[in-house]
């Protein structure tokens, strides 16, 4: 008797694990008719602010027109979502480090039925991603991610990875031929930047480029090197005021740009030294008259405060819509993630298309995206280094300046480079492209 | 010379910095003996109040100076709430429980504050920079620095002295230092611990509000500041010995005024200056430099 009840209850226990698991399987199974698009991207943290909600809000705002397909030209007439199925967005946080991430992407991967990544900004995640991917056989697009070592060292034969945007060597080629162009007389630089792999890979690009340009101008044997997130500069300002160096480089970002902006104008830095900021595009129009009216600025490319005069269809909508729904203009990390979600429709349409309409399997779509030249939302993307996996696209610098008038920041005094000018070829590291003369590159 | 100076006046205001920031923290472990992980919530609370209050106040037009009042408010506001509401509600059910498993609550705290704080603030940044831009800025050997940052060393100096007074010279500093020295004999003798811990803990999250609040207007308010303070807070009441309020300050003094002459004459050793203290420290004097030796039962 007793062994029927327990055999009873051992039923009863087993159909309610087995409806539990049905329920669950229900939950999270993806319709056939939608393909399901993981966005990661700093939601909480210090990257969160800079470039982790102006990501996802860019990414949102695109996958948004690509589902109801009111994209404008040139995608205007590629109907709705990718290759006629709608995107099913899985945005979630990427802090936690690289680990964490591993674990999340196999997740998502394998219990989540995930389709394709489009995410991720720190150059550590995209660098313990990029063999997971790889391994997983997973499409996974970085569209912002700098550290030019993933297609490099980490991974020199991609084929489910690509990056989307231009890497950290194209910064500091840009800002080098910037300053030789626009500052012959100097006469030697020093720099502040976060002392890790950004900070560490933005100073050494932007010295080895200015090695090669103007060989007789010296760095510094003091540039800064704070600590990530340290937020307390009073010292460095100090050492950069005392340096006889004019010209001052700086990868700074977030919150800790924002912070050495407010105590270097409390302190008078800016009227006495040449600031030169790659990143600062992300804090220029939240700080308004506070941003240092002056500074030569980057945005890693054609984004954000760069891109507010291009006067495209696609760059006019996502500026308006952009400002209507969150009530700041687009910043670089915006655009960045729209236009890896762009990467995406524009792979699925074309590999539809080669397909004789039926939608495309995996590697139809990874062949359409490798070596594509595509429109991004505010310049041509060409993914054209790294077997057709890594992008370049032109790249802007100028200087940043109040416009009274319009009572926003603008960007003066702008020269842009061209892809080939700035990105190193195919082939080469670009640590190596830079020591050897940057040869081949034409500007 | 210039640099010279120029390395004190930097490294007194760091290591000021630094003391406003460990002082709760070694506060609380004195008396307590709990090391308060949420402590790097009271800092990101006490910016963030800070900032908001700080904005609303300019946002009026009541006199400029009265901003500085809210960033003393900001300090009771979040000290007071917090210190009360987690020793009443969590902290006193745990005081019999093993030291480790103190630290995981207060840790699971932290983490539980830092989605509170985004809930509230969400993750824009806050700025509250009208105070420093009002104080204006001062030459000192011939290089610029802002006043406001110059009075945080003033800060730090009437804190501790505040502090040292409370406890050397007062009836409550005396019962203080008596739950300090033997919990349980004070306890025989009718001090009331229970609101000595609570005052203590209250007093501990005032200060570690104090100092968010009062760093706010220098930098970007914005997720993820409490991280960093706690692990900086950590490394120096390490280095002066836990619990100890003078160690606190000569820890301050020594990791601030070598981390700012790192920075003037070696810029690139100046992320391991703080642990290379730290390690030197334990490594000769593992209780710290001013917390006594204490024997341990193994």
């Amino acid at each position: 008797m007793n062994i029927y009840k327990r055999s009873g209850k051992a039923t009863l226990l087993l159909a309610t694990g087995l409806a539990a698991a049905v329920s669950l399987t229900a939950g999270i199974a993806n319709a056939a008719d939608e393909v399901v698009m993981a966005v990661p991207t700093f939601l909480t943290g210090a990257g969160a602010p800079a470039f982790g909600v102006p990501a996802r809000n860019g990414a949102e705002l695109i996958i948004e027109a690509i589902n109801k397909g009111t994209l404008p030209a040139p995608y205007d007439k590629s109907g709705k979502g990718l290759a006629g199925r709608q995107i099913k967005a899985l945005i979630y946080d990427e802090s936690g480090g690289g680990a964490k991430q591993v674990t999340e992407f196999r997740n998502k991967v394998q219990k989540q039925g995930v389709d394709l990544f489009v995410g991720y900004i720190s150059s550590g995640t995209c660098a313990a991603i990029t063999p997971v991917a790889e391994e997983l056989k997973m499409l996974t697009i970085f569209p912002i991610c700098g550290t030019p070592r993933i297609f490099e060292e980490i991974n020199t034969k991609p084929k489910y990875v690509f990056r989307t945007m231009g890497h950290a060597t194209a910064d500091g080629v840009a800002e080098a031929l910037y300053v030789k162009a626009n500052m012959p007389n100097v006469k030697g630089y020093t720099g502040i930047n976060q002392n890790y792999a950004w900070g560490q890979d933005s100073w050494r690009d932007f010295d080895l480029a200015m090695k090669q340009l103007m060989p007789s101008v010296p760095a510094s044997e003091k540039a800064q090197w704070p600590k990530i997130f340290s937020g307390q500069y009073g010292a460095e300002i100090s050492a950069l005021m005392l340096s006889k160096e004019k010209l001052v480089h700086s990868s700074l970002w977030g919150g800790d740009l924002e912070a050495f902006i407010f105590q270097g104008s409390a302190r008078g830095l800016f009227r006495k030294k040449q600031l030169l900021f790659s990143v600062a595009d992300t804090s220029v129009y939240r700080l308004g008259k506070k941003a240092p009216a002056g500074a030569i600025l980057g945005a890693r490319g054609p984004y954000g405060i760069f891109a507010a005069n291009v006067d495209t269809p696609l760059n006019n909508w996502f500026r308006k819509v952009y400002l209507d729904r969150y009530s700041v203009p687009p910043v670089g990390g915006s655009y960045q993630a729209a236009q890896g979600v762009l990467a995406a429709k524009y792979a699925y349409d074309k590999a539809a298309a080669a397909n004789g309409g039926k939608f495309p399997s995996k590697d139809q779509v990874i062949a359409a995206l490798e070596g594509a030249t595509y429109q991004g939302i505010a310049a041509k993307v060409h993914m054209n280094r790294s077997n057709g996996h890594q992008a370049a696209t032109k790249h802007m610098i100028g200087v940043l300046q109040w416009d009274k008038e319009k009572g926003e920041p603008i960007m003066t005094k702008v020269t842009e480079f061209a892809p080939d000018c700035v990105m190193p070829p195919s082939g080469i590291n670009g640590t190596e492209w830079l020591k050897g003369g940057m040869k081949g590159a034409k500007c | 010379m210039q640099e010279l100076i120029v390395i004190l006046v930097d490294g007194l205001v760091f290591s000021s910095y630094l003391f406003m920031v460990a002082v709760g923290l070694t506060v609380i472990f004195g008396v307590m003996k709990i090391l308060n992980v949420t402590h790097g919530s009271f800092y990101a609370f006490g910016a963030y109040m800070s900032a908001t209050l700080i904005g609303a106040y300019y946002e009026t037009d009541l006199p400029e100076f009265g901003g500085f009042l809210a960033i003393f408010a900001a300090a009771l506001i979040i000290g007071v709430f917090f210190g009360v509401v987690l020793e009443r509600c969590l902290l006193r059910f745990l005081y019999h429980r093993d030291e480790h498993i103190i630290v995981l609550a207060t840790f699971a705290m932290f983490l539980v504050l830092e989605d509170v704080l985004l809930m509230i603030w969400g993750t824009d940044p806050y700025y509250a920079f009208e105070p420093m831009a009002l104080l204006g800025s001062v030459d000192i050997v011939e290089l610029t620095f802002d006043v406001y940052s110059l009075t945080l060393i003033g800060l730090a100096g009437v804190v501790c002295l505040g502090l040292w007074l409370g406890l050397t010279k007062t009836k409550w500093g005396k019962l203080l230092l008596a739950v300090i020295f033997d919990r349980e004999i004070s306890q025989a003798m009718g001090i009331n611990v229970t609101v000595v811990f609570t005052a203590t803990f209250v007093i501990g999250a005032i200060m570690g509000a104090l100092g968010g609040a009062y760093i706010a207007p220098t930098i970007s308010v914005s997720p993820g500041i409490g991280v960093e303070v706690i692990v900086l807070a950590f490394a120096v009441v390490v280095i002066g010995g836990m619990g100890s309020i003078p160690g606190a300050l000569i820890g301050s003094l020594l990791v601030g005024i070598s981390r700012a002459a790192a920075v003037h004459k070696f810029p690139e050793i100046e992320l391991f200056v703080i642990y290379a203290i730290m390690a030197l420290v334990l490594a000769i004097r593992p209780e710290g430099l001013f917390a006594p030796a204490q024997a341990r039962k193994i």
